[in-house]
């Protein structure tokens, strides 16, 4: 099989199987009251402190700022943990990992797959939690008025930074024997903080601002609100010195960056988990 | 090759429920000592979480009692973490590991493991809390009014033991599940942050949605701390500290009898539908 093939056969398959295991755990109603109730919740946290301090001023743009940032910070937790999670479940839960790597299977392109279902509950937890921003909590996002074109390019952009930024996660539990399910979640909470996902970076203390400029995440956000809801970016100064382009080309140059960053260190993480018999190790942790 | 003794003693009555809970809580209290990646993972993840919310509170120039309340709210969060993952799918994960077989044939009573779970937990979670608000307290400069200091003692003891009540119960109703057990605790997580007031005053909901709230021993424990600790709290309160303690007291009896009771009946299911062995990963 040519490893084009090879690799497209990995993905598919990968994808298949991980939407069965996530998803068929429960019958399709419960299923999608999980879907929809953890992020909405998520959202309801940020919503009634926002709602408390300011009295209901839902028009304000940092509430906009704030929960669209919030919306599409859903897609990091799926996305980058979902696809390093694969790792452990397969060795650690379903202990198949052994049996992967002696198949002709590409694991990296295994990898991305695993996280394309949580891909999908991502998209569908984004979506409710946007609908319901616009509907009831006055999100000024008008269907006419988005800058489709720079959405579609940053949105496909994020979505493949964090799929490698994944794979970098999965390079890294493959070495770890304990704690490996909270590097994830470690990853996650770091970027959430110094991202500016939920306040401008301006909040931030001037010594820890740099974590957010280096941070591919951060101008992602940045332009997936400029693109959705342009006049937030004249609200606050982080960014308003760049153009969009810009912003567009940091990202892209970024997400060169960590993607090629991410494929070497997985090569050299696995490479370490072989020679120390880490593939098949389970700690029961 | 040397010889092991027979036992010449043998605990039984609350001589052996005493022995299990001391057995049971070891692991998770020694192990505060032997593994302190705990410091990294248990105490640095919940202050970036706290970070955070501390960080909108102030883009949103909310009063600062408002930061020490994500704190505290902060810390919590460790208590329910625990709840969830330590206690209520506890047994599910000694099934899947297959230990859940040795601990129903050995002579310890089942509620005895329970509670050394509890004890253990509660132990070693405090330490966590306390890290996190000591270090929260001081990243972020909390100032904090003790204005009553036993009765914050009081209903810090309260809220523990009932939270710690309802995790028995719960982790006999887990008994009875199977993969559906990590999805249900994982979706207990916000939804609790969000109607228990983790990080903002429940007075601010609606009466009857903060009054279903209070069934959870972290909704009316984290609210009479916020009226205790600080200068706004009284002013934010849901309910009176007093009526708050009555309805703890209220709880902690409530769900440490009624996880005696389920425990023995879904046990009891568990071995008539042959579920304590299986495994369905």
């Amino acid at each position: 099989m040519s490893r084009p093939s090879a690799s497209w056969n990995s993905f598919k398959t990968a994808a298949w199987l991980g939407w069965q295991i996530e998803s068929n755990w429960a019958d399709p109603f419960l299923f999608a009251v999980y879907s929809f109730v953890k992020p909405l919740s998520s959202a309801g946290i940020l919503v009634v402190m926002y709602a408390l301090i300011s009295g209901g001023n839902f028009g304000a743009p940092i509430f906009a700022y704030i929960y669209i940032g919030m919306a599409f910070y859903l897609y990091v937790g799926s996305i980058m943990t979902g696809v390093s999670w694969a790792i452990i479940d397969d060795r650690e839960h379903y202990r198949t990992l052994k049996y992967i790597y002696v198949a002709p299977v590409r694991v990296p392109y295994y990898l991305l797959g695993r996280g394309m279902a949580r891909f999908l509950i991502g998209s569908i937890s984004v979506l409710i939690t946007l609908t319901f921003g616009v509907l009831f909590l006055k999100i000024p996002i008008v269907l006419s008025a988005i800058n489709w074109p720079l959405f579609l390019v940053v949105f496909v952009m994020g979505i493949l930074l964090l799929a490698m930024m994944g794979v970098l996660l999965g390079g890294i539990t493959l070495m770890m024997a304990n704690h490996s399910f909270m590097v994830g979640d470690a990853v996650a909470s770091a970027l959430y903080l110094f991202s500016g996902a939920i306040f401008p970076l301006e909040v931030l203390p001037a010594w820890l601002r740099p974590f957010g400029y280096i941070m591919p995440i951060t101008y992602w956000l940045e332009l997936l609100r400029r693109s959705l809801v342009g006049s937030i970016s004249q609200s606050f100064p982080t960014f308003t010195a760049l153009s969009d382009a810009q912003l567009l080309e940091i990202l892209f140059g970024l997400t060169i960056l960590f993607g090629g960053a991410a494929l070497a260190t997985f090569q050299l993480c696995e490479s370490w988990a072989r020679e120390h018999s880490r593939l098949d190790s389970t700690s029961n942790y | 090759m040397p010889m092991i003794s027979p036992l010449s003693h043998r605990n039984s009555g609350w001589r052996l429920f005493l022995q299990t809970v001391i057995g049971r809580s070891y692991p998770r209290t020694i192990g505060q000592q032997r593994e302190k990646s705990w410091i990294i993972f248990d105490v640095f993840l919940p202050l970036l979480s706290v970070a955070s919310y501390v960080f909108v509170y102030r883009a949103i120039h909310a009063p600062e009692d408002y930061v020490g309340f994500v704190v505290i709210g902060g810390a919590m969060t460790a208590f329910w973490m625990n709840i969830l993952w330590g206690m209520s799918s506890q047994l599910y994960w000694e099934k899947e590991t297959g230990n859940l077989p040795l601990f129903i044939i050995a002579p310890g009573p089942l509620t005895g493991i329970l509670l050394g779970m509890a004890v253990g937990g509660l132990f070693a979670t405090t330490l966590r809390a306390a890290v996190i608000i000591l270090l929260g307290s001081l990243l972020f400069q909390v100032k904090y009014v003790f204005t009553d200091l036993e009765s914050l003692l009081a209903v810090f003891f309260l809220c523990m033991v009932a939270l710690y009540g309802l995790g028995m119960m719960t982790s006999s109703l887990f008994l009875l599940l199977s993969r559906e057990a990590y999805h249900l605790a994982n979706l207990a997580q916000e939804p609790v942050y969000l109607i228990s007031g983790f990080y903002f005053p429940i007075k601010s909901f609606p009466f009857w949605l903060a009054t279903a709230a209070s069934i959870l021993p972290l909704t009316l424990g984290l609210d009479a701390m916020r009226q205790l600790a600080f200068s706004s709290g009284p002013t934010l309160g849901f309910l009176s500290v007093p009526l708050e303690i009555v309805i703890l007291i209220g709880l902690t009896i409530v769900f440490l009898v009624m996880a005696q009771w389920l425990l023995k009946y879904i046990e009891k299911i568990a071995i008539q539908e042959g579920r304590l062995t299986e495994s369905r990963r």
